[in-house]
């Protein structure tokens, strides 16, 4: 209930937020919606249990891009309040183009079989919150071993709550024991996801050596140019 | 969420209580909701006292060292001869003020930041571990959390400065919002060392790893942790905007930096966010490198084992051991932090401010390829002493090893009270 209420609160900030960004039209108060409604987000994925990515949603897109938003912002406004003012052939165009997006989200989102998927999770206790289900659930851990199968469920249930980091950065590594030990090998080895994250580190330096070099002051120019007029 | 927690939690205890007293059936809905919202009201108003109980100590102390420092006594009238009431004093007074907004700015912004700053600073608390197992947020990340959240309160400022509508505030943010996104690459790679070390995000994880002697905490792991300690405590200064890193409010050019136009309440919260980030970075520095809540000397586990047993007739799965040390834990802690912050508000009143680029210059060209070096040498440390000695450490027990011994002692205790609660 209490869990209900609290989403609740956040998808309204999460959507009011969002509509506030578009709807405002100086920059720095879109920041600042900008803010409520991706730490709404981060607020999202906590209650979802799924806590490296509520606060890589922090660290990134609220501490990160905001940050670096407001900053070029001040150092590139002329004027004291930098706005933006759509016309209004622009305000039908990105009217369509998201109405468009929400049609295509909201069709996916219908043609799936959400019964069929939800049988694959593990089974969740009624209220993880509640510290009762989490003892039960170790208590049980020693009826584990005598093959109690729905103690195993449930503890892998519990086990699953925000416990991802030890997951998430095994399977960075190309590592996928959670799929590997549980299928037993029989579809072949899962492939984790080194390549895609070996790509995206070389793709952030190349950004970070683009980025030196095009802020780099260029002072050896000048210079050479002054021994040459010497 | 819950990654490690008590053996009976508060909200148990007022349900099994009230069931007691009330003859209600202690699985009813209504009565565990009832105990879920009083037990989430006890430790949020815990948290709460203790965000905003540290600053008013923090301002004191601030005061007094700094009249001892400059030769003066400090604050002696308010409540004794100490001046102990002195920030409660200044409290009563800011709260009196007028809230002013100037007509330059852009008032929903100018109002909305202060809060934006508190919050982040106050969102920190949730995930730092006072003792074992005390901790409102036992998140498995949990020090990625913290490094996150922390970073949040950069943006309060920012915008506080930005929608001043004043260019010493505006001069104040700028600032400010080049030293944090620098400052920050050096801070995360030196938290990462003991991260490494432990192995794990969990700060839980990370304080039971340096039970016992002082010589097991990460400072004392290698050479290079040692070096990163100090590298993550200028560091982690610069992170708070404390001198001589406090260009964003630097009073000799700026008047008062981002803060020039605010007043009252909005300006001391301000502050409130300001001493209690001190105390959040001084805790996590004190739990990664310095042992957390142990006090090294095993006078801890003196206390557990002298109280062992006696308690559990009183309240059901209760131990007066356990919990006196959590007590002593959490004093260890706090007094930990508190003298790291000490050191900050000395090194404050004895270091001139640097000038915004050697600001930088310290932070680009020495402390992060410092911290880079720390890291690489961190990391190869242990592979070294494998190849020379074979043994990861010079002496004692391999991390691991000392890690799994206590966790399989702790879940010996863990079962034995589940049996005795049975």
């Amino acid at each position: 209930m209490i869990e209900q209420l609290l989403f609740y609160t956040f998808a309204i900030l999460t959507c009011g937020g969002a509509v506030a960004v578009v709807a405002t039209q100086n920059v720095v108060r879109m920041a600042f919606w900008l803010v409520v409604s991706l730490g709404s987000v981060a607020a999202l994925f906590f209650l979802l249990h799924a806590d490296f990515l509520g606060a890589a949603q922090l660290l990134i897109y609220v501490g990160g891009t905001v940050v670096l938003l407001v900053f070029g912002v001040m150092l590139t406004a002329s004027g004291p309040y930098t706005t933006i003012k759509t016309s209004p052939a622009e305000g039908i165009i990105g009217g369509a183009v998201g109405l468009m997006l929400l049609m295509v989200l909201v069709s996916s989102i219908g043609s799936v079989d959400w019964g069929a998927i939800s049988g694959r999770l593990p089974a969740s206790p009624e209220s993880p919150f509640t510290a009762d289900s989490i003892r039960e659930a170790h208590a049980e851990e020693s009826l584990v071993n005598a093959g109690s199968t729905k103690a195993k469920t449930d503890l892998a249930a519990v086990q699953q709550q925000g416990r991802t980091v030890r997951q998430l950065g095994l399977s960075f590594l190309g590592l996928r024991p959670d799929r590997n030990l549980k299928e037993g090998g029989a579809n072949g080895l899962a492939p984790g996801y080194f390549l895609p994250f070996e790509i995206v580190s070389v793709h952030l330096l190349v950004v970070l050596i683009g980025a030196a070099y095009l802020a780099r002051a260029k002072r050896r120019a000048v210079s050479e140019d002054r021994v040459s007029l010497d | 969420m819950h990654g490690l927690f008590a053996a009976l939690t508060l909200e148990d205890f007022i349900a099994r209580t009230i069931s007691s007293l009330t003859k209600i059936p202690a699985d009813s809905d209504t009565l565990l909701l009832t105990a879920f919202l009083a037990a989430a009201f006890t430790h949020a108003g815990l948290l709460l006292g203790l965000f905003g109980g540290l600053p008013v100590f923090y301002i004191w102390l601030e005061r007094k060292v700094a009249g001892r420092i400059q030769d003066r006594l400090g604050p002696t009238r308010v409540g004794g001869g100490f001046g102990w009431l002195q920030t409660i004093a200044d409290g009563i007074k800011l709260i009196q003020k007028e809230d002013l907004v100037p007509k330059e700015a852009d008032a929903l912004v100018f109002r909305m930041a202060p809060y934006l700053a508190t919050i982040a600073s106050f969102a920190a608390f949730m995930v730092l571990p006072i003792s074992d197992g005390w901790i409102a947020v036992a998140a498995e990340c949990g020090a990625f959390l913290i490094l996150a959240l922390m970073s949040l309160e950069v943006l309060g400022i920012i915008l506080a400065g930005y929608s001043s509508g004043s260019k010493w505030a505006l001069f104040g943010a700028m600032r400010e919002a080049a030293q944090m996104v620098s400052y920050e690459i050096p801070m995360a790679i030196c938290a990462l060392i003991p991260l490494m070390i432990a192995g794990s995000l969990n700060f839980q994880v990370i304080g039971r790893m340096q039970s016992g002697g002082f010589w097991n905490w990460f400072i004392l792991h290698d050479p290079f942790t040692f070096l990163a300690f100090f590298c993550y405590f200028t560091t982690a200064t610069a992170s708070v905007k404390r001198a001589p890193f406090d260009l964003a409010e630097a009073e000799s050019e700026l008047v008062a930096g981002f803060h020039t136009e605010y007043s009252g309440f909005r300006w001391s919260i301000f502050f409130l966010a300001e001493y209690s980030s001190m105390f959040a970075v001084s805790a996590v520095a004190a739990i990664l490198f310095l042992g957390g809540w142990h006090d090294g000397l095993g006078i801890d586990s003196v206390l557990d084992s002298m109280f062992r047993g006696t308690g559990t007739g009183i309240i059901e799965g209760f131990s007066l051991g356990s919990y006196v040390a959590n007590v002593f834990g959490a004093v260890v802690l706090i007094t930990k932090a508190c003298l790291l912050v000490f050191v900050q508000i000395w090194v404050r009143w004895t270091l001139p401010r640097l000038r915004i680029d050697q600001v930088m210059t310290t932070c680009l060209k020495y402390l992060v390829p410092i911290s880079c070096f720390l890291f690489l040498a961190a990391v190869l440390w242990p592979l070294t002493l494998v190849t020379m000695f074979s043994r990861p450490v010079i002496a004692g027990p391999a991390l691991g090893e000392r890690a799994l011994s206590h966790q399989t002692t702790t879940s010996i205790d863990a079962s034995e009270r589940l049996g005795a609660a049975r």
